[in-house]
This record gives structure tokens, sequence and C-alpha cells, in this order.
């Protein structure tokens, strides 16, 4: 078996064409070979979430994904989110809820919450909380990140 | 003064946009070509003798530049020993590591090789396959069996385990115990946590070329101390070493030391003159970064017939692991704190710290007063059933009333200074909490949902902390041409908002918008020394320093405009970013113009005699601290079929002085109470009986997720402090402290039926299952 795989992904919205080792896994590719380091490694075990993108539209961790798992997939990252010059309604919704403090785990947990309210633009409190049972957060609580959420599901 | 009051504003945080978008730049994010990556061997063992190292293998592995043990760094350093890290005369030799193990390891985690590659991969490649041999020695383990004479020693060589004793107290105690009508005794424990920051620790090491300069950026809670340690361990000056915090993923008290990590790339990247990186892995982070909690009390209470305190005296085993990088003050915290907010004549606690073959242990968000505060609820707790009282009321006979503050209480803090209380409403604290929680109307829910086969419990706690330790910090205000506010700080960023709360503080005394004000903080080439985040102190000592620079600034533009625009300095107001003429708002000048005409011409006077540049340097020192205080009430819903608790209502009743940012102060509260949930019912550091640790991943050591916790109501009463400027005092660990005592106590009442008593934190469902069955040997359970 080869060392290196060649892999084509497009990362929201642009292609890249890589050789990368067979080892190397999805979230050291996204930081490291691409410079796209809004992507945070937590735990490396699956765990924290912290890592999470969206991978042909489902929330994946990337610290236990490949990079050569991702050849011809469509993925998205916490860099995509915003526009030129506006945050997306969930970031603009963080800042003003306070849903952040030292911003580690929000990369991931704004991933999730992308995926979960694109599915269900009108998510409960309990459908929300249950989604970001994958994110471990030590600074907020998780309340805010929740009424944060809340506030784009227009439930406040 | 000002009319901006954006002092106690809800103003969105100046961190946030960046961070949202991805843009924040931790230690790991920093570009640095060419470096190099490094990976540590770490004991397998709790204790064992190093008998070889294999460096001559480990070389040859591909992609590694070095391998390096302390025989190998000790070219670069001044000493391979860790230096202790807060000053004490009363630590023995050997109670602190070294950078890298030259003989002896003392607990599973600790470094003792270093190998240095061209990729992390590689680097963790030739740690994989590296075969230290070992002689395994007996490992301490237990802190409360660690005193016994024969047993083994956390160290060779070294005559017993105990690293120190004292005692704390004040009053005549036996008398008071002697004469007293009620006296019980109880046994506590609490066991160790780990901080898990969700960014875990790193650090970056670049050599400047053509000098012996060197630039290192650090995840810490401390840039200035580290900067200072590597100025001493590597033979430096002040102006060779620059430390940098980068964004910082959150600390809760891990990050407040120099580990023996930092210091080893520091020295690696000298020798190799590359720079060299290191980022800590979750699993280093269980076993190397520092944990906390662990202590056994044995205490007495004395009270009288009416349920006042008369006396509290015992003893308290301390486990700080094995070893003592910077003092003992979790151990003397708790000792010092756990009268609370009573009114306790009498009282003397003998204090063993004790060594044990596990991680190092240093304060954690709350530092010895979780502890101390457990003991104290429960004890009240305990006084409240034997005298049939209500729990609320035995607090309310013994708190200190308002009209005795400042209340000194007859305790020193562990650099010799008096303890003063500067202020505080207690018993308004808690009406506030009890109301909140509808604590009137409980007993009738509680027989309510009895009579359906629920369990519901209801429990509170007060807290006090003295937060702010000094001696100081410095601050810097410029303002530049262009009339955008740098404020120098060094203070550090790690999640709790400091640079807004600075910048609010900045724009109160300049008037200018929020988002023209940048902070710089955690960078010692801006602010020569300091002492970081700890201690819920930033907001008092950082704040209050930016708030005199601020104020000098603003004092100097008023002097230098009142030339300019030929008025009276005392007609003159800063508004809009201009000083203006009062009353006459068209006539003024610009803060940038000012900044501008300060920098002066060749030859010609500055105006109104002022110093140049529109810019103040200011330090804030104090030796007192301020009293932060808060009353948690919860309640809950206890399964006794499976041991599971619901937390149902949670209520945080704060007082940390004046606010500045009530929106971040309210996210402070969130977290800590949550981090004391961890505490209460699900964190637990497991070791073995030879001192492996057990549980290294997040699916064996729980962390609370969004579902396991309940929305926080969180309600702020502001009695202003009188030791700082703002009148503010800390709050990042206040309120952590109350909050076992008020979940353990509400699951002890929950459990009434049962008869169970609860000295113990953390509680998982399978000990509530234990001590059910336990206290209802003769029952069937249902």
């Amino acid at each position: 078996m080869s060392e290196f795989h060649d892999i084509a992904v497009k990362i929201n919205g642009r292609s890249y064409e890589r050789r990368v080792a067979v080892r190397m896994n999805l979230a050291d590719f996204l930081r490291h070979e691409l410079g796209l380091t809004g992507t945070h490694v937590g735990c490396e075990h699956g765990a924290c979430g912290a890592c999470t993108v969206l991978v042909d539209g489902r929330s994946a961790r990337s610290c236990l994904m490949l990079a050569a798992q991702a050849d011809g997939c469509e993925l998205e990252t916490v860099e995509g989110l915003a526009g030129e010059t506006d945050l997306n309604p969930l970031q603009q919704a963080f800042w003003d809820r306070h849903g952040l403090q030292c911003g580690f785990c929000t990369p991931g947990i704004l991933m999730t919450l992308t995926e979960l309210l694109r599915d269900t633009p009108n998510a409960d409190e309990a459908a929300i909380r249950a989604a970001l049972s994958g994110h471990l957060c030590r600074c907020t609580g998780y309340q805010n990140i929740v009424a944060a959420a809340l506030a784009v599901a227009g439930k406040t | 003064m000002s009319a901006q009051r954006i002092i106690g504003a809800r103003a969105r945080r100046v961190e946030d946009p960046a961070l949202l978008r991805g843009e924040g730049v931790y230690v790991d994010d920093i570009a640095c070509p060419g470096v190099l990556h490094a990976a540590f061997a770490r004991s397998p063992h709790a204790h064992a003798r190093i008998t070889r190292f294999p460096v001559e293998e480990l070389k040859a592995m591909p992609g590694v530049v070095a391998v390096l043990t302390a025989a190998e760094l000790a070219s670069e350093m001044t000493s391979v020993l860790m230096p202790p890290q807060f000053p004490s005369s009363s630590l023995p030799p050997g109670a602190g590591s070294y950078v890298l193990a030259p003989k002896e390891v003392c607990y599973v985690g600790e470094p003792v090789l270093m190998v240095v590659a061209e990729s992390r991969a590689l680097a963790e490649d030739a740690v994989a396959a590296a075969e230290v041999d070992y002689e395994p020695l007996a490992a301490v383990v237990d802190a409360a069996a660690a005193g016994a004479p024969d047993g083994p020693k956390v160290r060779e060589g070294i005559a017993s385990n105990l690293l120190t004793r004292f005692k704390v107290g004040y009053g005549a105690v036996s008398e008071a115990f002697a004469s007293a009508p009620h006296v019980y005794r109880e046994r506590y424990w609490q066991h160790r946590g780990v901080a898990h920051p969700i960014e875990g620790r790193g650090v970056l090491a670049r050599p400047e070329p053509g000098s012996r300069k060197l630039t290192v950026w650090s995840s810490t809670q401390m840039s200035n101390l580290l900067h200072s340690m590597l100025v001493d361990v590597l033979g430096a000056d002040e102006d060779d070493i620059r430390v940098i915090a980068p964004a910082v993923g959150g600390g809760f008290g891990c990050k407040y030391l120099v580990y023996p990590e930092e210091l080893a790339v520091a020295a690696a990247a000298r020798k190799l003159g590359r720079p060299v990186k290191w980022v800590e892995d979750r699993c280093e982070h269980f076993m190397a970064a520092i944990h906390e909690r662990d202590q056994y009390w044995d205490v007495e209470i004395a009270v009288d017939a009416n349920a006042k305190v008369l006396a509290l005296r015992g003893s308290l085993i301390h486990d700080q692991g094995a070893y003592t990088p910077q003092g003992f003050h979790a151990s003397y915290n708790s000792a010092s704190s756990i009268t609370g907010p009573y009114v306790v004549p009498a009282y003397e606690i003998d204090v063993q710290v004790m060594q044990t073959n596990k991680t190092p242990v240093q304060p954690v968000r709350g530092a010895g007063y979780p502890q101390a505060a457990f003991v104290m609820e429960r004890l009240i707790d305990r006084v409240a059933r034997e005298l049939e009282l209500d729990r609320a009321e035995v607090r309310s006979r013994n708190l200190i009333t308002p009209d005795r503050m400042p209340y000194p209480k007859k305790l020193k803090n562990r650099s010799g200074a008096e303890l003063v209380i500067d202020g505080g409403d207690y018993p308004k604290c808690q009406a506030l909490g009890l109301e909140r929680i509808g604590y009137a109307g409980f007993l009738a829910r509680q027989k309510a949902a009895r009579a359906e086969g629920r369990y519901l419990g209801i429990g509170f706690a007060h807290a006090v902390k003295p937060t702010g330790r000094g001696p100081y910090e410095m601050a810097r205000v410029r303002v530049s041409t262009s009339g955008r506010v740098t404020v120098y700080a060094g203070a550090m960023e790690m999640g709790q908002g400091i640079k807004t709360s600075l910048a609010q503080v900045c724009a109160e005394q300049l008037a200018v918008p929020l988002e023209r004000i940048e902070v710089t903080a955690g960078d010692s080439a801006y602010i020569p020394a300091g002492f970081g985040g700890f201690g819920s102190r930033q907001a008092i000592f950082c704040a209050s320093a930016v708030h005199l620079a601020a104020l000098a600034v603003r004092n100097k533009a008023i002097r230098a405009a009142a030339t300019l625009l030929e008025a009276a300095e005392s007609d003159l107001e800063l508004k809009d970013g201009r000083v203006v003429v009062k009353g006459v708002p068209g006539h003024g000048i610009s803060l940038g113009d000012i900044s501008r005409k300060l920098r002066g011409a060749p030859g010609y006077a500055l105006p109104g005699g002022v110093t140049p540049i529109l810019e103040a340097d200011a330090s804030f020192q104090l030796d007192l601290q301020a009293f932060a205080n808060a009353f948690h009430a919860c309640e809950v819903e206890v399964d006794p079929g499976t041991g599971h608790v619901s937390l149902l209502r949670y209520v945080a009743v704060q007082d940390s002085g004046r606010l500045i940012n009530p929106l971040i102060a309210e996210g402070q509260v969130h977290g800590g109470v949550v981090h004391g949930i961890g505490n209460a019912l699900f964190e637990w550091m497991r070791y073995d009986e030879q001192g492996q640790p057990i549980t290294t991943t997040f699916a064996d050591y729980l962390l609370p997720t969004a579902t396991e916790v309940p929305n926080i109501e969180v309600l702020f009463v502001e009695t202003p402090s009188t030791t700082n400027p703002l009148g503010v005092k800390g709050l990042g660990e206040a309120a952590t402290i109350a909050v076992a005592p008020a979940v353990i106590a509400a699951v002890e009442n929950a459990l009434e039926p049962f008869g169970v008593h609860i000295n113990e934190a953390p509680l998982t469902p399978v000990r509530v299952l234990e001590l059910i069955r336990n206290s209802n040997p003769e029952r069937k359970l249902p």
C-alpha cells in the first residue's frame, strides 16, 4: 500500500488537490497543510467536538477521520461561515448573547449547530442541547450557546 | 466625572468577531517556517528508578533531530531542577521536579526524555518506540495512609512523605468545646479533578537569527512569570527573552504554572538554533497538567442550644501529589477560609500536606476554597438536622451581618497579611436566593412529588472568596494620531473577556467607543513585569492599573487642550473622542490631534508644559484582598432506583462588587457553576492501587455536557469594594465554591426518607445507590 494518497476536496467552495500521508487525519490536513486553523483539536479521541466540520453536509469529527477519506468530498469549516464583512446569523447570535468565552470549542459547536439548524430550523431547547451533548465547553456552562441557537431558531 | 457610563454596560466582547470567524490565533495556529516538533517520553510508573535512556537508537529513527535528556539540556540551563515558583522558605529540597527526570520518576506522566523531530508524527513515533528502562519502586497512592512510618516514600532518600505540617486558628478552642452543649464530628473527603481547558498546554520557542534572543509563545496564564523564569533558567537577560501569550483556550488554574515542558522546549530551541514547538495532547493533560481538590477532613463543630457556632476544630490531610512546584497555597487557602461567611468565635485546624506518587497538585478554579466551603456548609446542615432546625435559619443565626463590616477574620493570608472582609451582605444574598428558588413552597412541592414516588431535594450554600492577590499590575494607555487608543496590560485573556473589560474601563475615562480601543495583553515586550491571571485578580489589579493610566491620559489631554483651545481646564470635558468646551461641543480638539501636537515639532515647546506623546503609564499596588461572596440554591430530583441526580433548578446569587460588564459576569457565573457541578457529580480522576491513572480519556472522566446542566439563574448584589478605585471584586472562582455543598445537600435532602448522609464529592450514581444501601441494610431497594 502506498504511503501517500492524492486527494481532491472542496472546502468552503474552493477546490484543493494535495498528496497526503495515509495516516494524516483530516484535522491536521486542514490545519497544517491548508492553514485552515479555525478548526481546533481538543482531545484527539473524538470526545470534545472542537474539531467538528461538515463533510457533505453532515457533522464529523475531523480528528477521527483520515484526510484520505475526504477525497471527493465537500467540506465546510468555520472559515466558510461568515461573509466578507458580516458574521452569519448564528455567529452574530453568539456574539450578541455571549455564547463564547475562550473560543476554542466554538468553531466545532458552530458547525454542529449549522447542521442542526439547516435540518431543523425551528429546533427547540431539548434538540439544541442534544446536539450540543457531543461537545465539551469548559467556559460557558453551555447556557449562552443554547440561548444563541434558540435565538436563531426564532425561539426567543 | 465622565458621562459615558460604559463601565457597567452589557457590552459585546471585543474578542469575539475574530474567534467566531476561526481567526483566533492559538499557539498551535502560529505559522513558523522551519519549526521542529517536540514530543515527550513519560514515566509509565508511579514510582521507579530510571536505569537506561535509549538515546542512540532513537537518534537513528526517521526525522529525529535530537534526543534530549536532562544531561543534554544541562549545557543550556543554569539548573535542570525546576526552581520553586512562589517564594517559600519552608519547602524542603527536592520538593520540585526536574525539567526532565534524570534518575527517578515519581508519578505516571512525568517527562523523562524529549524527542525533537521534523514533524509531530515522527517525534511521536520515536517516543512510542522509546524503551526507557525502569526499576519500579513502591508507590504512595493514598494521602491518608501516606504518613505510615514504615510505608513507602514518594521519593528515594526522604524520611517522610509529610511535606509540611502547620496549624491555623485563633481563640480559646479547647475551652469552647469543653463547655459546649452540643458537639458534632464529621469526616469529609473530596477527590481530585483536572482543569481541562479545551485547549491544552502548548509552547513554541523561536530563536531570533543572529542573536541569543528567543521569542516564546505559550498557552499560559502567566506570561510575565514565565518570562522571569526563562531569564533565570536560560541565564539570559530580560531583553533577550520575549514571552507572548497568544489566544489562550481556557486556563482554570492549570496554566498558572511554569511547566517542565516549557523550559525544555525553550532550552532545546536555543541548543538547536531552530524553532521548536510542543502541543499537549489530552492524554498528557490528564497525567501531567496539575490536579486539585484531594483532601480528607476530620472536624468537630461546637454549638450552643440555639445553634450558634461556638468553635470549630479538626485536622486536614491535603494530597499534594508528587511535587510542589509552587508552594502549598491550596491547602493554606482551605485552612484559612473554612469559617466563610460565619461568626466562629474559636477555630483551630491541624494541616498535613502529604506527598503521593500522583500528578502534582496546584490550584484549579477555586484553589482550596471549594473544599473548605463544602466542609463548613455540610457541618451547618448537620447542626440543623441534629437540632431539628431549618437549614436556612441555622445559617441566618450565624452569618456575619453587614453592620459588622469590615470584619477581621482573625486569620492571616499566606503572605502574613490580616484577612479582613471588606464588605458584603450575606443575609441579603441568602434571602434573595431562597426567594428566587421558592424555598417557602418547597416542602409542599416535595410532599406532592413523594406522593408520586419522586424524590425532590433542595440544598443551598454560601461561599466567601478573597479575590485579587497583589502586589501590583502595570498598564500603559496610548492615544495614536488617528485617535485610536491602545491599552497595554500584563493581563491574560483566556476566555474571561478581560480585554473587553479593560477597554470599557479605558473608554470610561477617554470617551472613546470600544471599537476604537485595542488591548494588547500578555506580551512581555510591552509590560515588563506582573503576575497574570490567577485568584480572580485581573478585574481588580489590571483594570485598576488601566483606570489610573487612562485617567492620567485624560488629565494630560485636558491640560494640553486648555492651551490649544485657550480655555480653562475646568471648562473642558471629553466627549466622543474629543476634548471640548463644556456647553460648546463645536469648540474642541480630537484626541488624535492632541496626540499629534504632543509628538511635537522641532524646536517648539509642547502645549501646556506636558510630557511628550499622549500616553501614560500606571501601576496599581495593593496588599489587601476584596472579598467576593455567593449564595447558591438548587433543587434536584434523585432516582433511588438508578442513583441518577437531575438538576431541576439552580440559582446563583453573586456579589463581586461593582460589575464592569454584567454580560461577561453572567457568563463567568455560568461556567463557574458548571465547573462546580462537575466536581459535585461527575469529575473523578481515578488511580488504581499502584498509582496508575485509570481515567485518561473523556469517556472515563466525565465533564458536564449540555444535557446534564440546567439553566443557571444568576442574580447580582453589588457591594462596592473599598480596596480599589473601581469598587470591583473578583468573580472567576467565586461561582464555583458553593456548588458542591449546595448540590450534595440537595441530594441528601431528596434522600431524607432513606436516612442517607453524604460527606463526599464527587457523587456518582453508583455511589448514591451504595449510600442508600448502606443506610438501609435491611430495606429492600426499589
